[in-house]
């Protein structure tokens, strides 16, 4: 099958390439791009491991096929090193051991990151809703659901960074 | 785990979208279904025909007590708040807890319809509603009841030349009274069991059993369930004699909790 033109722009740089129609952005990112941060688990949109954000956010880059990416904006983990909000998660999922292995922390922390933003007033029980979608073989979850509350406390009592 | 080859086309209109269908394209819109087919090869289409880009594919217009909603809306977007009044209200909870937040942000509400899973939501939701599927073919504009749409298991009223195009879901005043209750083992989980319920002043109530591995059941005058939930739960699930004992257990208590939540608004 042909391969097409994709033209996208990841964590910032606008990049075109070529693709097979097939393939899923999770594939384009890791293979074609390098960006090894975007992981696939399940691959077909339940495990939460692929989850990066697309026009600003967050989507499984699983069950997203290249075509229909294209002229999207995508970020992966690593297009997060300047953002104050997943500089607090990191720094939450290390204190509160949210993470063992970190196969599902990449998209834990994009997930976590749109709850935080989206959702400043979520109490336990919509923290553990909103995450649902993202599978932790490692943690039984309770250091994850910490690490965000952690980080929408701070940010309700203002301290920003 | 990966798709077999597929072409991808992105059609600029609707007319364009019509001949593609026609060459045997196999519509997508969020693929949050579909993906995963593809990468099960469930689903193994020659050629996409990606809708999201087609005019007035997503959005919501108010018009004649009417609320047309576009095909390609997503199921945030109505969690958010886009369809305004009670419609807007009860379609929110709906969405809401539709899958996961990342599936919503790219799942929409005509994709899930024209997919026709019996376990989602919308299939329940929008006959409840009493919305109307309007589809789009050679010969124009088609209105089906959504009612009737889902004829099958992943099979519904749409022909083979037809695409859905947009919802229309009639304006519900404020003093409407709703019921939804489905089972999910775990949040985001497709349904084991659904039942809604919609309570409107001088009318008959409708009721929607549905994700029993069939289409679902439209009860249009729901009268004899909300008077005795436990009885007629009992004598509607006869209908669906392959039900294990326990889901046959969780369908009825899905009628029991939407109506219980209709009648105490």
């Amino acid at each position: 099958m042909s391969k097409i033109a994709i033209s996208l722009t990841v964590n910032g740089t606008p990049t075109d390439l070529l693709a097979e129609p097939r393939e899923q952005l999770a594939d384009l990112l890791r293979g074609g791009l390098m960006l090894t941060g975007t992981h696939v688990g399940c691959e077909h949109g339940v495990c939460g491991a692929c989850t990066v954000e697309i026009d600003g956010v967050p989507a499984r880059s699983c069950i997203t096929h290249a075509g229909s990416c294209d002229g999207a904006v995508i970020r992966t983990i690593e297009g997060f090193g300047d953002d104050a909000v997943m500089a607090a998660l990191r720094e939450a999922f290390a204190c509160e051991h949210a993470l063992q292995c970190g196969y599902c922390t990449p998209g834990m922390l994009v997930a976590a990151r749109d709850i935080v933003l989206r959702l400043p007033e979520a109490d336990e029980t919509r923290v553990r809703e909103e995450m649902a979608g993202n599978l932790c073989r490692c943690t039984g979850y309770r250091g994850i659901v910490r690490a965000v509350l952690r980080v929408l406390a701070a940010r309700r009592q203002g301290f920003q960074d | 785990m990966k798709p077999a080859p597929f072409a991808y086309a992105r059609p600029k209109g609707w007319a364009d979208a019509l001949k593609l269908l026609a060459a045997g394209a196999r519509p997508g819109a969020g693929t949050q279904s579909l993906g995963p087919l593809l990468n099960l090869r469930l689903a193994q289409p020659d050629t996409i025909a990606d809708l999201r880009h087609l005019p007035d594919y997503a959005g919501v217009a108010l018009a004649g007590g009417v609320l047309r909603i576009g095909a390609g809306t997503t199921h945030a977007a109505i969690e958010d708040g886009l369809v305004p009044g009670r419609v807007g209200e009860i379609m929110a909870a709906v969405a809401c807890r539709i899958a996961y937040r990342p599936v919503r942000n790219r799942g929409t509400i005509g994709g899930s319809l024209a997919h026709a899973d019996p376990a989602a939501d919308w299939v329940a939701v929008l006959p409840a509603l009493g919305a109307t599927a309007i589809a789009l073919g050679p010969r124009g504009e088609r209105r089906i009841p959504t009612a009737g749409f889902v004829t099958g298991i992943f099979e519904t009223a749409l022909t083979a030349d037809e695409l859905l195009r947009a919802v229309e879901v009639p304006v519900l005043p404020a003093e409407a009274r709703w019921g939804h209750w489905k089972f999910c083992r775990k949040v985001g989980e497709f349904s084991k069991a659904t039942a809604c319920v919609l309570a409107l002043p001088g009318r008959a109530p409708r009721a929607v059993l549905a994700a029993l591995d069939a289409p679902p059941l439209v009860i249009e005058d729901a009268r004899a369930l909300m008077a005795d939930p436990v009885a007629e739960a009992n004598r509607l699930l006869d209908g669906f004699p392959g039900l294990t004992a326990w889901r046959r257990a969780i369908a009825g208590a899905a009628l029991r909790h939407a109506v219980e939540q209709a009648g105490a608004a």
